[in-house]
């Protein structure tokens, strides 16, 4: 279906961006307008995914001009599916940053660049062109560097100042890359490139440029051996931004992966090889780094690059099954990382510090809370029957089909690893005591008013009532998954939409 | 006695750039406009002619001071950033009430003289051109301002 509707998530976030510019330094504005804007953003992305799901792929050739000449937006399932989750964080952090936020930062400007964010991440998830893609990426970065800095501390300069080296780099190896490609193949549409490539003579080069899209995206997504920079920057920013970028920012850079390496390269058993070297040493690095953390945001930047080796894992099998599993995980681990980013920032707010073995008593001061965050806790470790369990459980189940038992026993290795530091957690955090209940350190959250509470609180709920359906309503996640996976395992279908506008 | 050569010095300087400047901001201003308007088939167009237009406000800036700068401006630089948007975005959603695909150009049938035939492409440059001057003065008279 070739419709306009596909740009919808786009421009919403952008006309929502340019309205709060004219409300500049009103603070009470500011917050309504972005409620809003996210509030549209997501019935559209609904509508969207609603229609992809129904409907097929819908493209559109902006500007009118045909497909390996124009920008192509392309949406099937993998993109709708991006989208959909990018505006349920979205809604939920934004609400949440309306209270977690401090005036200072919303008056210089700290929801118009967020909505610009959500612009570049809905762009990067729908366009169909491979130059596009990198557009997008410079559009999030940009915003995630003032995102980053805004507010001076020293901290986040420090942070700052290597996320925004590592990005660089990222993005010019994701550049040369492309210009490479390019060289070879004279296109740049995602959709007419496939073609190309299998017609050129020189396939060393063509694995070459297919490890330099790999490096690029890697980079971004913190990956072995680049993943250093993610654990010392994310915890710089309030807890808010964290949540986005935890959530979704890493995560682009996986969807990069999925769609580059199945629609244009098809990984042969070197690359395969690769994906999977390179996913046990992430899990591997990413589970010794946070045992010994005790600031609690530190040890969740660390649970994001271990994670996403669990992604990079599954592309490295590329089997069905296995992407089934990605994109089950994918969608499980959006929700977690940025509930749990918002969950830290609440528990700063009542104790005043991120060190694990300062905090506790949660549970008796705050049983309902506890409740809360046991369910986010328990669905990142991955209990059964909530959210983290289904795709470990396929992830494994292939790896074993597979015969790499060594990236199955890393698999369990860094399950084992989640589960004892959520355990730690739990015990440090929650049920010890106090360790030095004095009366001068303030809770900032008990005297908050209702209404700020509730923006506080309302998010983290929804979002862990949100894991609780993952858990529970699996076979829908997994029907999805299949959708996406059978579309990824089967490029043609993508091709045909944009080249032929078939369904 | 040197402070008051150095101040009388400063002010002599001020005084050719000050008279230059009088001359120079319509004439730049001016050929911003014409450099915007030239886009579409030569080279020029909204992003240029925008930081023509902000040099011709930075030099004004320099002759005097900053805030005599702003005081040309009925409305802060910083407003120009969302005007400008809005102007590109309209002008780019224009094609999608017509039932074409986003941002297609869409021309009027008869054309202006001077300018020529007149389409969307136009009003999008016009949107990029605000957004430029917008971006460029905002960022250059924080600096001003926090260094004085």
């Amino acid at each position: 279906m070739i419709s306009n509707f596909i740009l919808a998530p786009i421009l919403v976030h952008m006309l929502t961006a340019i309205v709060l510019m004219f409300f500049w330094k009103k603070i009470r504005a500011q917050k309504t307008i972005s409620i809003i804007g996210n509030s549209i953003a997501f019935l559209v992305s609904l509508q969207l995914s609603i229609s992809v799901w129904q409907n097929g792929n819908m493209t559109l050739q902006v500007g009118g001009w045909e497909a390996p000449f124009g920008i192509t937006f392309v949406s099937d399932m993998l993109s709708a599916t991006m989208v959909m989750l990018t505006a349920l964080v979205s809604l939920c952090v934004g609400i949440y940053s309306t209270e977690a936020i401090n005036t200072s930062r919303i008056r210089y400007g700290y929801f118009v660049i967020f909505h610009f964010l959500i612009m570049g991440l809905n762009g990067a998830f729908l366009t169909g062109d491979i130059f596009n893609l990198y557009v997008w990426f410079e559009v999030v970065i940009i915003s995630s560097f003032v995102l980053l800095t805004l507010g001076g501390k020293k901290r986040q300069m420090e942070g700052a100042v290597k996320y925004v080296t590592m990005n660089m780099l990222a993005s010019s190896i994701f550049l040369t890359a492309i210009g490479i490609l390019y060289g070879i193949t004279g296109s740049l549409n995602i959709a007419d490139l496939p073609e190309h490539v299998a017609a050129v003579e020189n396939r060393g080069l063509v694995t070459v440029t297919a490890l330099l899209f790999f490096v690029g995206f890697g980079i971004k997504s913190a990956v072995f051996p680049m993943y250093f920079w993610l654990p010392s920057s994310y915890h710089t920013p309030p807890s808010a931004i964290g949540a986005v970028f935890g959530g979704l920012l890493t995560k682009m850079g996986v969807y990069s992966m999925l769609r580059i390496f199945t629609v244009v390269f098809t990984p042969d058993d070197f690359i395969q090889g690769v994906f999977v070297a390179i996913a046990v040493l992430t899990m591997i690095s990413g589970a010794l780094g946070v045992i010994n953390k005790r600031n609690l945001r530190r040890i969740l930047s660390y649970f994001i690059v271990c994670h996403i080796g669990y992604l990079i894992a599954g592309i490295g099998l590329y089997t069905e099954l296995a992407l089934v599993g990605v994109i089950f995980y994918l969608i499980h681990d959006v929700i977690i990382k940025s509930n749990l980013f918002m969950m830290s920032g609440i528990i700063n707010k009542i104790r005043e510090t991120q060190d694990i073995y300062r905090l506790g008593g949660f549970y008796k001061d705050y049983p309902k809370l506890s409740i809360v965050f046991a369910i986010i806790l328990f669905s990142l470790a991955g209990i059964p029957p909530l959210s983290g369990f289904w795709p470990k459980i396929m992830l494994f189940q292939e790896a074993f089909a597979q015969g790499s038992y060594v990236l199955l026993g890393t698999l369990i290795f860094a399950s084992f690893i989640t589960l004892f530091i959520v355990a730690r957690i739990w015990s440090e955090i929650f049920w010890k005591d106090l360790p030095k209940p004095n009366s001068e350190e303030i809770d900032h959250f008990c005297n908050f008013h209702k209404r700020g509470k509730i923006a506080l609180v309302l998010p983290i709920v929804a979002l862990a009532v949100v894991s609780l359906f993952i858990g529970f309503k699996a076979s829908f996640i997994f029907e999805i998954s299949e959708r996406v996976a059978y579309e990824l395992k089967n490029p043609q279908i993508y091709i045909d939409s944009v080249m032929n506008h078939l369904k | 006695m040197m402070k008051s050569s150095r101040n009388r010095k400063r002010k002599l300087d001020a005084t050719i750039l000050r008279t230059a400047t009088n001359y120079l901001l319509p004439l730049l201003l001016m050929f911003s406009l014409f450099v915007l308007l030239r886009g579409h088939y030569l080279s020029g167009g909204g992003f240029v002619g925008g930081l023509i237009a902000s040099i011709a406000f930075v030099l004004h800036s320099f002759a005097y001071n900053t805030k005599r700068t702003l005081r040309l401006f009925s409305i802060p630089p910083l407003m120009l950033i969302p005007i400008g948007l809005v102007i590109s975005f309209v002008s780019s959603f224009l094609p999608v009430l017509l039932g074409e695909s986003f941002l297609t150009g869409v021309w009027f049938a008869d054309s202006v003289a001077v300018i020529g035939s007149v389409g969307t492409a136009l009003f999008f440059d016009i949107g990029v051109y605000l957004v430029v001057i917008g971006v460029v003065l905002t960022i250059l008279f924080t600096i001003s301002e926090t260094v004085q």
